[in-house]
C-alpha cells in the first residue's frame, strides 16, 4: 500500500523531470554530438509519454495522483493531476515529440544547437508544470519559468530582428508575468494557499469580499491574456514570429498561448468556479473581450502578405474560442472550449510545420509566393489543406467539432449573439485561408522557386521535416472522425465538463 | 562544545598570518585555509541547528568583562551563507589571481576581512562588534584597491572613509548606551533597555552609522565605485558579504535590542529609504553603461528590498505572520548573497576575456562563454526575483504582508522594482544572443567558472526550492499557514 502511495505521488513531478533532467545534460553535451543530442531529446520525449499514458489510464480511474514540495511553511509546491491537467499534459507530450523531430531536421547544421534543445526541453518542462500545477502558487512559478525558457528560443537567430522580437516578447510577458503575481498574491493573502478544486473554491466568500474579488480576476485575466494573446495584449506574438518554425509551432500550438488560454480555463473553472464566475458578472466581460479577439485576429490574418504572419493572428483569434468556451455557462460550451484546446494545437501544428517545410525547401515565406506550391510539395501541402480546412471548421476534421459544440452551448445557454461570431469567425476564416489552398492546388507554378533547397531524400523534402506535419494532419483527421471514440479529445473533455459541473 | 565559536574567527586569522609568512606559498596556504574557514562556520551552523543557540565568553571573565561570542539562528543562516559564498570565491581567486603579483596581498587580506566577517556575525557584545565592523571595513577598502588603479584607490579611499565615519557613528551610539546602562553585552542591554531619549539617541546613532556602512539609500554614493572597481572576486565579497554583515546588525538591533522603542513610524522611515534604494538603485542599474558598475547598482536596490520588510514587521504582533516575514528576509539577504557573488564572479570572466566590461561591446564574448552567460542568466533571474529563486519566496512573502497588513503602497515598489531589475538584467542576456561562431562546448575554465554557476544555481533552485531550513533554522516551525 506504501509502495502504492508513493508511486502516485511521484509521476506528475517525474513528469515534469522527465523532460527537465534531459535538457540539463544537453545544455553540457558539445556541439557536435549529435547523437548523444538526438538520443537524450529522444529519450526524454519517449520516457515521459510513457509517464503520460500511465497518467491518463490512472485519472480516468480516478486515481489521486499528487507531488508536494514544502518550499517554505505555507508555500507548497503541488503538481496535482486532474482530468483538466491530463489533456493539457496528454497534448504538451505528443506534440513535444512530434516537433522534438522536426527540430532535429529543421536545425541540422545550423549553430548554437545545444543551447537550442536545453531550452526547448525546459520550455516543455514548464508547460507540463503549468498543466500539472495544483495550486496558483505552483502555477505562478512555472508560468514565468514558461517566460524564461522561451526568450532564447525566440532570440535564437541572433539575427537584429529576433533580438527585437524577442525583447518585445519579454516587456510584454513580464508585465503580464507580474500582473498575475499580485492577483495571485492578492488571493492568497485573502484566502489562503488557492488549490485548483473542480468546481472552484471561492463561492463561499463573503459579499463584502467581492468588489476584491472582482478586481482579482481581472489582474488574473490581465496576466494571463498577455499570453493568450487577448487584444491588445497580443502585440508580441506576431513580432515573435521571427523565432524558427519548430519554435514558433511550439509556441501557438503547445506552449506559451495555451498556457494563457490554459490558465484562463483554471482561473475560470477551478479557482472561482464558472457558477461563481458567471454571479459575480465576470463571464460576461471574458466572453466579450475573447469574441473581440476572435473577430480582430481573424480581420487582421485577411491582410497578411507573410504566411507566418497570417497563421499568427489566425492564431490569436483561434485561441480565444477555449476563453469564448469558458465564458459560457453550460456543460456543452465547457466541452466546446476545453475540446479546442487540443484541436486548436493539433491544426495549428500542422500548419507551422508545413509553413517551415516551405519556407526550407522553397524559400517561400509569402502567401504570395504560393502559386503551385501544391505540384511541387503535395504531402505538405496536403497536410496544410487539413489544418486551413479545420480552422474553418468543415467537417469531419477536428476544428468543426469544437465549432459545434461551442454554438450548441451558446444556444442552450441563451446566448445567441456567440452564434454571429462564430459565422463571422468562420466566413473570414475561409477568407484568409481558402484563397492560399487555391494558389497552392490550381495556380501554374512558377519557373524558379525564390531559395529551392534540394535534400538528399526519396520525398519532396527531408523526411524528419515532412512526417511530423502528415502525422498531425492525420491527428486533426481522427480527432474529427473518431470523436466519439473512447479517449478521443472529445470524450476527454466530456469528463472534465462532467467534473466540473459535477454531473 | 560552545568554544568552538572562537574557530571561525580564529582559523582565518591564523591562515591569514601563515600566509604573509609565506609569500611565496600563500596562494596554497590561502586556499586550505579557506577550506577550514568554511568548514568550520559550517560546523558552527550543523551545531545550531542540532543543539539550538550557542553561547561562550572567552578568557574566563564572564559577562559583561570577557569576550563574548554567541550563535543562534539569524547568525548561522548567515554563517553558512558567508562560509559557502566566500569558499567559491577562494577558489574562484586561485584561478584568478594565479601568477599574479597580487595574489600575495591578496590571501591575507582575504582571510583577514572573513574573519571579521565572522566575528561580526558571532560577537555577543556591542564593542566586539565595534572592533570587527572596522577590521572588516579596513580589509575591505584595502581590497578594494588591489589594483592599484587610480579610480579604484580613489574609489576605495572615499569607501574607507565612509566606512570610518559609519563604524564612529556606530560607536558612538555604543558609548551612549554603555554610559547610561553601563554594559554592552547584546543580551543583557536587551533586559535593561526602556524607551528613554538616550536609547532613542544612541538607536538612530548606531542605525545610522551602520546604514552608510550597508549603503542604504541615500547614504549609498560609495558603494559603486567601489564595488565596480574591485577585482572581481574582491567585489563579489564586497557587494555579497560585506555590506551584509552591516544590515545583519541592523536587524538583530532593530528586532532585539531596540524592539521596545523601535516603532512603527521609525521603521517607516527605513521602508521608504528602501524604497527609494529599490527605485534609484534599479534605474541606475539600468542606465549603466558597464557590467559591474550595473551589478553594483543592483546591489543597492537589492539592500533596499531588505529594508522594505521593516514596516510590516513592526505592525504585526508576533505569530506566524511575523515569523514568515522575518523568514523571508532573512532568505532573500541569503539569496542576494549567492547571487550577486555568482553574478560579480562571472561578471569578472567576461571581463578578462573581453579585456573591459562595456555592456554594449559584451556580445560576443558572452557568446562564447555558455557556462558563464549561463550563471548571469540564473544569478540575474535570482536578482529580479523570478520564480523559483529565493528572493521570488521573498518577494511573494514581502506581498502577502504588504497585503495584510494594508500597507499596500509598498506593492507598486516591488512591482517597479521587479519590472526595473528584468530590464536591466535582459539588457545585458540580450547581447548573448548574436551570430557569433558556436561555441564548441559549454564550460571553458572549470576552475572559474564552476563556484559561479554553483552559486548562482545555488540562489535560483536551492534557496528557492527548498527554503524550509531557513525556516528551521530561525525557530520557526512548519505551522499552517
Amino acid at each position: 500500500m506504501s509502495q502504492m502511495l508513493s508511486w502516485t505521488a511521484l509521476l506528475p513531478g517525474a513528469i515534469v523531470l522527465s523532460s527537465m533532467l534531459p535538457g540539463a545534460f544537453i545544455f553540457l553535451v558539445k556541439e557536435e554530438s549529435h547523437l548523444l543530442r538526438g538520443v537524450l531529446n529522444m529519450f526524454g520525449a519517449i520516457i515521459k509519454l510513457v509517464l503520460v499514458g500511465t497518467l491518463i489510464w490512472g485519472v480516468f480511474l480516478g486515481g489521486v495522483f499528487e507531488s508536494r514540495l514544502t518550499i517554505a511553511p505555507g508555500l507548497d509546491l503541488v503538481l496535482h493531476a486532474d482530468a483538466l491537467s491530463v489533456l493539457f499534459v496528454t497534448l504538451s507530450s505528443v506534440l513535444w515529440l512530434v516537433t522534438t523531430v522536426y527540430a532535429i531536421g529543421y536545425l541540422e547544421h545550423s549553430p548554437n544547437r545545444s543551447r537550442f534543445f536545453g531550452f526547448f526541453s525546459l520550455c516543455v518542462s514548464a508547460t507540463v508544470g503549468i498543466a500539472l500545477a495544483g495550486n496558483l502558487l505552483t502555477f505562478v512559478i512555472f508560468y514565468e519559468i514558461l517566460t524564461l525558457a522561451t526568450y532564447p528560443l525566440v532570440a535564437h537567430r541572433g539575427t537584429p530582428e529576433a533580438t527585437r522580437g524577442a525583447k518585445i516578447y519579454l516587456a510584454y510577458t513580464m508585465g503580464g508575468g507580474v500582473a498575475l503575481l499580485v492577483g495571485a498574491v492578492w488571493l492568497r493573502a485573502l484566502t489562503g494557499p488557492v488549490d485548483f478544486v473542480e468546481g472552484g473554491v471561492l463561492s463561499d466568500m463573503a459579499s463584502t469580499l467581492h468588489p476584491q474579488l472582482i478586481a482579482i480576476f481581472l489582474l488574473l485575466l490581465l496576466g494571463l491574456g498577455v499570453k493568450a494573446a487577448l487584444v491588445p495584449l497580443h502585440g508580441w506574438l506576431p513580432q515573435s514570429m521571427v523565432a524558427p518554425a519548430p519554435v514558433s509551432s511550439l509556441l501557438h500550438a503547445v506552449a506559451v498561448v495555451k498556457a494563457g488560454a490554459f490558465g484562463i480555463v483554471r482561473v475560470v473553472y477551478d479557482v472561482y468556479g464558472v457558477d461563481f464566475a458567471a454571479e459575480l458578472g465576470l463571464l460576461i466581460i471574458l466572453g466579450v473581450w475573447a469574441s473581440l479577439t476572435i473577430v480582430y485576429g481573424s480581420v487582421k490574418a485577411l491582410t497578411q502578405d507573410g504566411l507566418k504572419a497570417r497563421l499568427a493572428y489566425s492564431t490569436v483569434s483561434q485561441v480565444s474560442y477555449i476563453a469564448l468556451g469558458a465564458s459560457i455557462l453550460g456543460p456543452v460550451a465547457t466541452i466546446g472550449g476545453m475540446v479546442h484546446l487540443v484541436h486548436q494545437g493539433i491544426m495549428k501544428i500542422t500548419l507551422f510545420f508545413c509553413a517551415g517545410n516551405y519556407a526550407e525547401t522553397l524559400g517561400v515565406h509569402k502567401v504570395s509566393q504560393m502559386d503551385g506550391v501544391g505540384r511541387r510539395m503535395p504531402w505538405t501541402t496536403l497536410a496544410f489543406t487539413v489544418g486551413a480546412l479545420g480552422m474553418i471548421g468543415i467537417p469531419p476534421i477536428a476544428g468543426f467539432v469544437s465549432k459545434w459544440y461551442l454554438g450548441l452551448g451558446a444556444v442552450e445557454a441563451g446566448q445567441h449573439w456567440v452564434l454571429l461570431v462564430l459565422a463571422a469567425s468562420t466566413l473570414l476564416n475561409a477568407g484568409y485561408f481558402l484563397p492560399i489552398l487555391y494558389k497552392a492546388w490550381f495556380r501554374p507554378p512558377p519557373d524558379a522557386w525564390p531559395n529551392e533547397h534540394r535534400f538528399e531524400s526519396r520525398f519532396e523534402t527531408l523526411g524528419a521535416l515532412l512526417w511530423p506535419p502528415v502525422i498531425t494532419a492525420a491527428f486533426c483527421l481522427i480527432a474529427g472522425l473518431l470523436a466519439a471514440a473512447p479517449f478521443s479529445p472529445l470524450e476527454w473533455a466530456t469528463l472534465i465538463a462532467r467534473r466540473e459541473y459535477g454531473l | 562544545m560552545a568554544d568552538l565559536l572562537i574557530l571561525p574567527v580564529l582559523v582565518p586569522l591564523l591562515g591569514g598570518l601563515l600566509a604573509t609568512a609565506l609569500p611565496v606559498r600563500s596562494a596554497l596556504v590561502g586556499t586550505l585555509a579557506a577550506l577550514a574557514t568554511s568548514l568550520s562556520g559550517l560546523g558552527i551552523t550543523l551545531l545550531v541547528w542540532l543543539h539550538g543557540d550557542l553561547g561562550t565568553v572567552l578568557g574566563g571573565w564572564g559577562v559583561p568583562l570577557g569576550i563574548g561570542l554567541s550563535a543562534d539562528g539569524l547568525s548561522a543562516a548567515l554563517l553558512a551563507m558567508a562560509s559557502l559564498v566566500a569558499l567559491a570565491i577562494s577558489i574562484y581567486a586561485g584561478s584568478y589571481f594565479a601568477g599574479s603579483a597580487q595574489a600575495r596581498h591578496f590571501w591575507p587580506l582575504w582571510l583577514l576581512l572573513w574573519s571579521a566577517l565572522n566575528g561580526v556575525f558571532l560577537a555577543a557584545d556591542l564593542f566586539n562588534l565595534y572592533v570587527m565592523l572596522e577590521l572588516l571595513g579596513l580589509s575591505a577598502a584595502a581590497l578594494g584597491a588591489l589594483t592599484g588603479k587610480r579610480e579604484a584607490i580613489a574609489a576605495n579611499l572615499r569607501y574607507l572613509l565612509v566606512g570610518l565615519l559609519g563604524s564612529l557613528t556606530y560607536l558612538l551610539g555604543v558609548a551612549l548606551l554603555y554610559t547610561a546602562y553601563g554594559t554592552l553585552d547584546i543580551g543583557l542591554l536587551g533586559e535593561r533597555l526602556g524607551p528613554t531619549p538616550i536609547a532613542a539617541t544612541a538607536l538612530a546613532l548606531m542605525v545610522s552609522g551602520l546604514a552608510l556602512k550597508t549603503a542604504l539609500f541615500p547614504l549609498h554614493f560609495w558603494l559603486p565605485p567601489a564595488h565596480a572597481n574591485a577585482p572581481a572576486p574582491v567585489s563579489a565579497a564586497l557587494s555579497a558579504l560585506v555590506v551584509k554583515a552591516s544590515f545583519y546588525l541592523i536587524l538583530r538591533l532593530w528586532t532585539e535590542l531596540f524592539a521596545p522603542i523601535a516603532d512603527i513610524g521609525a521603521a517607516t522611515l527605513l521602508g521608504l529609504l528602501g524604497a527609494g534604494a529599490v527605485l534609484w538603485g534599479s534605474w541606475r542599474a539600468l542606465r549603466a553603461q558597464r557590467l559591474k558598475l550595473l551589478a553594483a547598482y543592483s546591489t543597492v536596490a537589492q539592500i533596499g528590498y531588505l529594508f522594505l520588510f521593516f514596516p510590516l514587521l513592526a505592525s504585526l504582533p508576533p505569530g506566524t505572520a511575523r515569523d514568515d516575514l522575518f523568514a523571508a528576509c532573512v532568505l532573500m539577504a541569503l539569496t542576494h548573497g549567492f547571487a550577486k557573488a555568482g553574478f560579480f564572479l562571472a561578471a569578472g570572466l567576461v571581463q578578462r576575456k573581453a579585456g573591459h566590461d562595456r555592456i554594449s561591446e559584451l556580445g560576443g564574448v558572452a557568446q562564447r562563454m555558455p557556462a558563464t552567460t549561463f550563471s548571469i542568466a540564473l544569478a540575474g533571474s535570482a536578482l529580479v526575483g523570478l520564480p523559483p529563486s529565493g528572493s521570488f519566496i521573498g518577494k511573494w512573502v514581502l506581498m502577502r504582508g504588504a497585503f495584510e497588513t494594508g500597507q499596500w503602497w509598498w506593492l507598486p515598489v516591488t512591482v517597479l522594482g521587479t519590472l526595473l531589475a528584468a530590464a536591466y538584467v535582459f539588457r545585458v542576456l540580450s547581447r548573448a544572443f548574436g551570430l557569433e561562431p558556436t561555441p564548441l562546448q559549454f564550460v571553458t575554465n572549470a576552475r572559474s567558472e564552476i563556484p559561479a554557476l554553483l552559486l548562482a544555481f545555488a540562489s535560483v533552485a536551492l534557496l528557492g526550492l527548498a527554503a524550509g531550513p531557513v525556516w528551521a533554522i530561525l525557530g520557526f516551525g512548519a505551522a499552517p499557514a
